[in-house]
């Protein structure tokens, strides 16, 4: 676990002992591997790279070609204990709706991405007047697949909007762990984990 | 007791001793059953499994043909060192109930009149092929399969042994396949079926006793569904207009093109391998397979509490079951809360790209099995 990414690792954190997860936007099922060996979980992963697929299925991995923002649908609700959506929100048509399914078919939701408040955003469009290409949105703007970048404190909205309880938040800058305090600006990347209200309240 | 043969890729053949209730209610007594079998069943009897054969397949997937020395249909994908393995499994692969390569069919002697059964012979299903392949393996001593796998109709027999079967199969391999036939597999299919019936030589099926077959017919059938075999794209990197050993065109109906010369040889071929009844009766159990009929439609209902293991694969170009079909299963065994992997492999080769070389699909399987032999 200590050779994992570290968004990778705290989203490992995040999944207990056997419990059945659903990565969605899996890759080649890297951290469904983890998963699989660390913390015994039965996994499940969606995927939308056929060769992403294909490499997973060959490690022995129940990952499903196909888009999340169509194909969430099919999934019965409470069919998974926690649904993973890594580095995978901003490129969604409907991220709105992708979390809500997320936390229709899990009990709880583990979601990591991009924070488009940090400094180095800010001071790029600030100061430079371009759009941001840092460490974690490494792309040019007209060829990155992100079409919903967000800021923690959007996020963060977002998640009471839909209603949603921030049971833990986890802040990475420079693949180190950061405190909450201006973590808005300060982190390069955020991992949150959500579950429903009623949840909170039963 | 029998004991089981280990030698590699030896035909074998096997008289049920019980008879097989069909879908149509009719019973069929004494059935035999032509298979293979390679690699040896350990001493668990859990490394069983099962090969499916598509609509005009045999039992022969991974041995020399008897006839015509021709390799095994699936030998890219059965035999030493490939993902299903007689170093590590005990493979069984039958020819289906209705067939022609061994095992009953409309060619076969009706005991009750000494005579081939002809048309006399009941219509059969895709679920009575797979209770067929069950009989075979209680003689065999397979309680329970490692794996069924299986491409097209070899693939509807895998999601069909999952259902009627559920506790006897651990992991369903199901390849450029459909849970059901669509009206255009079926219109494709009618177009066969009507060609052999059209022939002369038919004669309502009872054409065994002076050897005149409706090959013309038979030939035809094959021609037409050979083209949903490939694709438009493939067609026309092998073929285009180019002309068959000639500068121009002939102005007549000779085969000008070389796609017709292929055609023909294809149907011509295709005649001497296969029965034009079996053709009839294997086709209509294929139009007939729809796994959600029984359930008001409901696929998922079909695959509700299953512990099985799947893994689908489609690729591209083929329209004869496409991507659509695959996802539709796919979709029902999510909802079903079943561990279902799937895959979309690119191939310009249409429908025939699960018989050709494909790494990604071995790899996929490969990988698929072995996740299923360590638990």
């Amino acid at each position: 676990m200590s050779e994992l990414r570290a968004d990778l690792a705290a989203i490992a954190d995040a999944v207990p002992m056997g419990a059945r997860v659903l990565d969605v936007g899996c890759g080649n099922g890297a951290l469904l591997a983890v998963l699989r060996a660390s913390k015994k979980v039965d996994g499940r992963g969606i995927e939308l790279s056929g060769a992403n697929v294909a490499a997973a299925v060959a490690r022995g991995l129940s990952v499903v070609q196909g888009d999340a923002d169509a194909d969430l649908a099919d999934y019965p609700t409470d069919a998974f204990d926690v649904a993973i959506l890594s580095d995978t929100l901003q490129a969604m048509r409907a991220p709105a709706t992708v979390i809500a399914e997320l936390l229709r078919i899990a009990r709880r939701a583990v979601v990591s991405f991009p924070n488009f408040g940090h400094w180095r955003v800010r001071l790029s469009l600030f100061a430079g007047g371009r759009m941001p290409v840092t460490a974690t949105l490494p792309v040019p703007w007209y060829e990155t697949p992100n079409i919903h970048l967000c800021s923690i404190d959007d996020f963060r909205v977002l998640a009471t909007d839909l209603g949603l309880t921030v049971e833990r938040a986890i802040f990475l800058n420079n693949g180190r762990s950061i405190g909450p305090l201006a973590a808005n600006l300060r982190a390069e990347q955020a991992i949150f984990v959500l579950s429903r209200n009623d949840r909170e309240s039963s | 007791m029998h004991s089981i043969d280990q030698r590699f890729g030896l035909d074998r053949r096997v008289r049920l001793p019980t008879p097989l209730f069909l879908d149509s209610g009719v019973t069929l007594d004494g059935v035999e059953i032509a298979y293979e079998t390679y690699g040896v069943l350990d001493a668990a009897r859990g490394n069983a499994v099962l090969i499916c054969h598509a609509l005009t397949g045999d039992q022969h997937v991974a041995a020399a043909h008897p006839r015509n020395g021709k390799p095994g249909w699936w030998s890219r994908m059965v035999g030493p060192g490939k993902p299903i393995d007689p170093a590590r499994h005990f493979i069984v692969c039958s020819n289906v109930l209705g067939g022609c390569g061994g095992t009953t069919g409309p060619a076969s002697i009706d005991p009750a009149t000494g005579t081939p059964y002809g048309m006399r012979f009941p219509v059969i299903t895709i679920r009575d092929m797979v209770r067929a392949q069950a009989a075979l393996l209680d003689h065999l001593g397979v309680d329970r399969l490692l794996a069924v796998v299986g491409g097209s109709m070899g693939g509807m027999q895998a999601l069909e042994w999952a259902v009627t079967y559920p506790d006897r199969v651990g992991s369903v391999v199901a390849i450029a396949t459909a849970a059901r036939h669509s009206a255009q597999n079926i219109a494709y299919h009618e177009v066969g079926r009507q060609a052999i019936m059209a022939d002369p030589n038919w004669r309502g099926g009872n054409y065994y006793a002076d050897g005149n077959a409706p090959v013309a017919g038979l030939a035809v059938a094959r021609m037409a569904a050979h083209i949903t075999y490939l694709s438009e794209e493939g067609l026309t990197a092998k073929f285009g207009r180019r002309l068959q050993d000639r500068s121009a065109v002939s102005f007549g109906f000779d085969a000008d093109f070389q796609v017709e010369s292929y055609l023909r040889h294809q149907g011509l071929s295709f005649v001497e391998r296969f029965d034009a009844n079996s053709y009839l009766y294997i086709t209509r159990a294929t139009d007939y397979f729809d796994l959600a009929a029984p359930h008001d439609g409901l696929l998922a209902s079909a695959f509700v509490g299953t512990r099985t293991r799947f893994a689908l694969v489609s690729f591209t170009s083929d329209w004869l079951y496409p991507t659509t079909e695959a996802r539709r299963i796919v979709r029902a065994l999510n909802a079903a809360n079943a561990a279902v992997s799937f895959v979309e492999l690119a191939s310009p080769h249409g429908h025939d790209a699960f018989l050709l070389e494909s790494p990604e699909m071995n790899s996929v399987v490969d990988g698929f099995l072995r996740a299923g032999e360590s638990v």
